[in-house]
């Protein structure tokens, strides 16, 4: 049972994450998790605001829970299932993060130097975090789903629209990481 | 009962993402790189067994747990919205290096400052909001 406490390999994690998409489909409920964001602005007033949140957010509930899971999920994948979470990237990316700055690379699970506890009161680090979850939360409605909606539903579904979303995902990826990181970092 | 079985599944879920280190920074980074198979590998493998059991579902009459039909939405036609929406998703996805699942998942991992990000996230889903009727769909 040790593999348990070590990072789990993809042939594992990849089959997971599409057998609760079809457990969640036989429950009655479709994956995809940014749709959570709209609701959560609807339950802020955001339907006073506009149309777009005007809806029944108690329909949505049920995803809701869905996220209290994956929290609760987190904490025991971390502090229960893990014995080091330091994530064992190939060299040369350890290498490359390194020149721009990023000494957690491989040492770590996220990188200390943004998503360390005292980066909380570094302007930068901040305005990345600002920009990154804004961008994400704009561009997952804007496309209609995220990662899981379009990349693990749709086109498990065998969706062009989910298609296009997906190499539009991977055309954002790749400007911000090969030409704004160094202008960036 | 119902409550229950959408706790569980997210609970998996929270777990799946974490140990497959899809809610790592470093994870996404390395994948845009293009310098380990791990990431490709979890997307092509989920998408692989996705593919099957969407298909099994269609094409045996198997009913959900609680005996009701399965319904699949397909998505509306355009180009547009899902090449601009997704290229703007995916400037922050590697920016935070985290999607919308992972995040909640980062929280429980004990990561405070990912609460700004998920905080952020929602106001850019409340600004597209505004925003809908303005922009080419």
């Amino acid at each position: 049972m040790n593999w348990i406490y070590e990072p789990w390999p993809w042939y594992v994690s990849g089959p997971l994450i599409a057998f609760i998409m079809f457990l969640l489909l036989m429950v009655g409920k479709n994956f995809g998790m940014s749709s959570n964001l709209r609701t959560m602005c609807t339950i802020c007033g955001a339907d006073k605001s506009a149309e777009f949140f005007k809806f029944d957010w108690k329909k949505q509930r049920w995803n809701l829970i869905v996220v209290l899971g994956a929290i609760i999920g987190g904490f025991i994948g971390s502090h229960l299932l893990s014995l080091d979470t330091s994530v064992a990237i190939t060299e040369n990316t350890i290498a490359d993060l390194k020149s721009l700055g990023f000494d957690s690379a491989g040492s770590a699970y996220l990188p200390t130097e943004l998503y360390g506890i005292s980066q909380l009161t570094d302007l930068k680090s901040l305005a990345v975090l600002i920009l990154g979850g804004f961008f994400v939360g704009f561009g997952a409605r804007y496309a209609g789903g995220c990662t899981s909606g379009h990349a693990i539903s749709g086109l498990s579904n065998l969706q062009i629209p989910s298609l296009i979303a997906v190499i539009g995902f991977f055309i954002g990826g790749l400007v911000m990481i090969h030409f704004l990181f160094p202008l960036i970092f | 009962m119902r409550t229950l079985s959408y706790l569980l599944i997210g609970i998996i879920f929270g777990i799946t993402m974490f140990k497959s280190e899809a809610a790592s920074w470093f994870r996404i980074y390395e994948m845009f790189r293009f310098e380990s198979f791990h990431m490709y590998g979890i997307i092509g493998s989920a998408l692989l067994v996705g593919i099957v059991l969407v298909q099994l579902i269609k094409r045996v009459p198997i009913k959900s747990f609680y005996g009701e039909p399965i319904e699949f939405t397909p998505k509306d036609k355009s180009f547009s919205r899902y090449m601009y929406g997704g290229i703007v998703f995916g400037l922050g996805w590697a920016l935070a290096g985290a999607c919308p699942g992972p995040m909640f998942t980062l929280v429980g991992a004990g990561y405070i400052p990912i609460l700004i990000v998920i905080f952020s996230a929602i106001l850019g889903t409340f600004v597209y909001g505004l925003l809908k009727d303005k922009l080419p769909h």
